[in-house]
């Protein structure tokens, strides 16, 4: 298992990198915001993104996709991270993909792994139901008809849900909230009578959603996988997304600490560079070498998913749980370090602190991952 | 991820082999410092010890990767990872421990004359000198470079007078490499890399106790030693270079330090000293979250490990990131054993009783407390971060 780059991955890595600091940087997440745009990213961003093969990462060569794998997915996330580009691409090319790979039967992967592939839909996962992340919490309820099932209930801090073409919905068909059993997984459009969705402006000014499903009628085709045995490949898509948001918080946390160096060789106070004192050198180091042992992780989370997805959850757990813990110095240390600057809206390193809060609380924070990381290993 | 056929033909034969050869005692974890061995004139082996070492000296795996003229198997990267993978495997303990293979045998083989690798670089792999590193001395701590013993020049030798201390060992050492300063008019470049038995007349060393109530530290003192040119590793003035090179050994060294050698894990030791709720969750739940973000970093440390190897092997690391190793590692550990304390409770503060191995768990929480003071100071460590590899302004 391989924990640094190969030739191709590099490349990937660069003309990732060269892509969004280009068309999709900082300065266009400001203009999103500042104009309340209606769709939460840039569309002509969104376009160049899937025509590149970046939102195929994922999907096999034969539905139209790269036919890569986490470690490549990391990589562009990672970018993103740099970049605080607004994209569906964790959402949809991650997470729904993941789901879709893990438990669709042949009919729904040669409908929606196409159109995901390259871009033309959006999914999303429909998971959370409390502002805190309990997955096997699910109470959303769907009740067998004649013809499918009826669901009721409400979900949370679902990414991209206003601009989605499909929803995933993680629902409790049997058995009680905190059972990992009972629960079923169902393809909904978003359209369906009965569901109203609420777009969430969030801190981050990234796109989230409140939906409310009130007696939404889904047909019996509309399983993901099997009936009750959703447990599996939620725990599937969730795991990918964790993976792939601890590349984002990593990219985000580097980009702050690459920042705020060059402001430490640069900012003059006393007469002196302020990255003269040893104050401050020494923490600038301290979260180098936190950003390096975070790096390590986060490339072991991904390569044993690429390896070995059924057993990649420890090491998955420990990688949401250290760039949660990294990126929150990191971005603290970044404002501080700036001092007044760094407290103003027109300067941007603000933006990475309040994405860094964000991708902390989405798919669990440090705390949830340390408690699982010790239930695990049996303690 | 698949292996060559030739990689996999050497796993086999190394797997057979070590079978073949490895006492049933040697596949036991050490279980206290007395049960390891250092080699030299005047260790003293059980037969199994004398055995095992005898074994792996003799297919030159005690340094695998030195070339065979040297006494090590000239195995590759790869190779020697399979055979740290098997041994692992099987449970075999180190044959030797020496500050010569993991110090020493390193900086010979970059600086030192063909005479001078084949004198020593065999006697160390088959553990028969013992080597102590003589660095620091009572006013060259961090400051390394500012160290005052002096060697004269005389002709064909030097005559070396000074005192070095924190020498590992010293007392039991049969050899010793030592910086001593050769010209005094410079700082770095003043400084040369010298070698010389501990018996020479005017050597001498007194044990230092530590706060753990054990001695493995020296003081030495060397007054009118005589030391032959021939033992000059590297350049006249050029030791210091000779001394870096060293460092980041010791530096990787020390950050790769695992747990010791522990009878039961950290959680054991909790469970045993506060015991479980009904939900079978350690019943001290701070504790528990404590020892999960230990675990956390532990395993991400690991991780690290891991990708430097890989960096290393692929000619991407930066020098310095060995101090990241030396710095994270030794925090590392101190936080392993105020935990290990903090999991043992009153059972762990006993200090001399059978029942806790003389006062096993105590006296290990207090030597790790050097760990970051030892082979360059943690905020010695940060500092060369600072300069280096973010190359902050006066650093």
């Amino acid at each position: 298992m391989a924990l640094i780059l190969t030739e191709e991955q590099n490349m990937l890595r660069e003309s990732a990198r060269d892509f969004l600091g280009t068309e999709g940087p900082v300065s266009q997440l400001r203009r999103l915001r500042d104009t309340a745009d209606a769709t939460g990213f840039w569309p002509p961003l969104w376009k160049q993104f899937s025509q590149m093969g970046f939102s195929g990462v994922l999907v096999p060569e034969a539905q139209g996709g790269m036919g890569l794998g986490y470690v490549e997915a990391g990589i562009v996330m990672e970018q993103i991270g740099h970049n605080l580009s607004a994209s569906p691409f964790l959402a949809s090319n991650v997470v729904a993909t993941t789901a879709i790979i893990s438990a669709a039967n042949t009919t729904q992967k040669a409908f929606w792994l196409p159109r995901l592939a390259t871009g033309g839909a959006i999914a999303t996962l429909a998971v959370d139901e409390n502002a805190k992340h309990q997955p096997s919490k699910i109470a959303l309820s769907a009740t067998p008809t004649a013809h499918g099932f009826v669901l009721n209930g409400s979900k949370t801090f679902v990414l991209e849900s206003h601009v989605a073409d499909l929803l995933i919905v993680a629902a409790r068909r049997a058995g009680d909230p905190g059972d990992l059993e009972g629960i079923t997984l169902f393809l909904v459009d978003p359209k369906s009578e009965g569901i109203e969705i609420e777009r969430t402006a969030m801190v981050d000014s990234h796109n989230a959603g409140r939906i409310r499903f009130n007696q939404v009628n889904v047909s019996s085709e509309a399983v993901l996988g099997q009936v009750d045995g959703g447990w599996a490949p939620l725990s599937a898509a969730l795991n990918a997304g964790r993976a792939a948001v601890s590349a984002e918080l990593l990219g985000v946390a580097d980009e702050a600490f690459g920042r705020t160096v060059q402001y430490l060789k640069e900012r003059k106070q006393f007469d002196r560079l302020i990255g003269e004192f040893q104050g401050l050198q020494h923490r600038a180091a301290h979260l180098y070498c936190e950003l390096e042992i975070t790096r390590s992780a986060v490339a072991s989370a991904l390569a044993k998913l690429d390896a070995d997805p059924s057993s990649a959850g420890e090491s998955v757990s420990i990688a949401k749980a250290r760039a949660g813990r990294t990126a929150t110095l990191a971005v603290q240390e970044a404002v501080q370090m700036h001092g007044g600057i760094g407290m103003t809206d027109e300067f941007d390193i603000g933006f990475f602190m309040k994405r860094a809060r964000v991708l902390q609380e989405l798919f669990g924070d440090s705390n949830y991952h340390l408690n699982l990381l010790a239930q695990q290993r049996g303690y | 991820m698949t292996e060559t056929v030739d990689l996999k033909a050497f796993r086999q034969e190394v797997r057979s082999w070590l079978q073949a050869n490895c006492p049933p005692e040697m596949r036991k974890p050490i279980s206290h410092e007395d049960d390891s061995v250092w080699g030299g004139r005047n260790a003293k082996l059980s037969a199994p010890q004398k055995q095992w070492l005898l074994a792996m000296a003799s297919r030159g795996w005690t340094v695998p990767t030195w070339p065979k003229e040297y006494g090590g198997d000239g195995l590759s990267h790869d190779e020697a990872k399979v055979l740290a993978q098997e041994m692992a495997a099987l449970g075999c303990r180190p044959a030797l421990l020496s500050f010569g293979i993991w110090m020493l045998g390193p900086a010979l083989l970059k600086f030192g004359t063909e005479a001078q690798k084949l004198e020593h670089l065999p006697k160390i792999a088959r553990g028969e000198i013992r080597w102590c590193q003589g660095y620091s001395e009572p006013n060259a701590g961090s400051d390394l470079a500012s160290l005052a013993s002096r060697a004269e020049d005389r002709g064909d030798h030097f005559i070396v007078n000074g005192q070095k201390i924190w020498t590992s060992y010293g007392d039991k050492a049969d050899w010793i490499f030592c910086l001593v300063r050769t010209d005094t008019a410079k700082k770095h470049t003043g400084i040369s890399f010298v070698l010389f038995d501990m018996t020479t007349p005017g050597v001498s060393t007194k044990p230092i106790q530590l706060i753990s109530g054990k001695s493995p530290f020296c003081e030495t003192f060397f007054d009118d030693v005589r030391v032959e040119k021939s033992n000059l590793v590297g350049t006249l003035n050029g030791g210091w270079d000779v001394a870096k090179y060293l460092l980041t050994h010791e530096r990787e060294m020390i950050g790769a330090m695992g747990e010791g050698t522990l009878p039961q894990s950290m959680i054991q030791i909790a469970v045993s000293a506060a015991g479980k709720d009904e939900l079978g969750r350690l019943a001290d739940p701070h504790l528990r979250s404590q020892i999960a973000e230990f675990d956390m970093d532990e395993a991400a440390f690991h991780s690290t490990l891991s990708r430097f190897g890989e960096l290393v092997k692929a000619r991407q690391a930066h020098p310095a990131m060995s101090s990241m190793l030396k710095y994270y590692g030794a925090e590392l550990n101190k936080r392993r054993w105020e935990l290990i304390m903090s999991a043992g409770g009153t059972d762990a503060l006993e200090w001399e009783s059978d029942r806790s191995s003389h006062g096993g768990l105590a006296r290990a929480w207090l030597r790790t407390k050097g760990n970051s003071i030892e082979g360059g100071t943690s905020e010695v460590q940060l500092n060369v971060i600072a300069k280096r590899i973010l190359e902050l302004p006066g650093a």
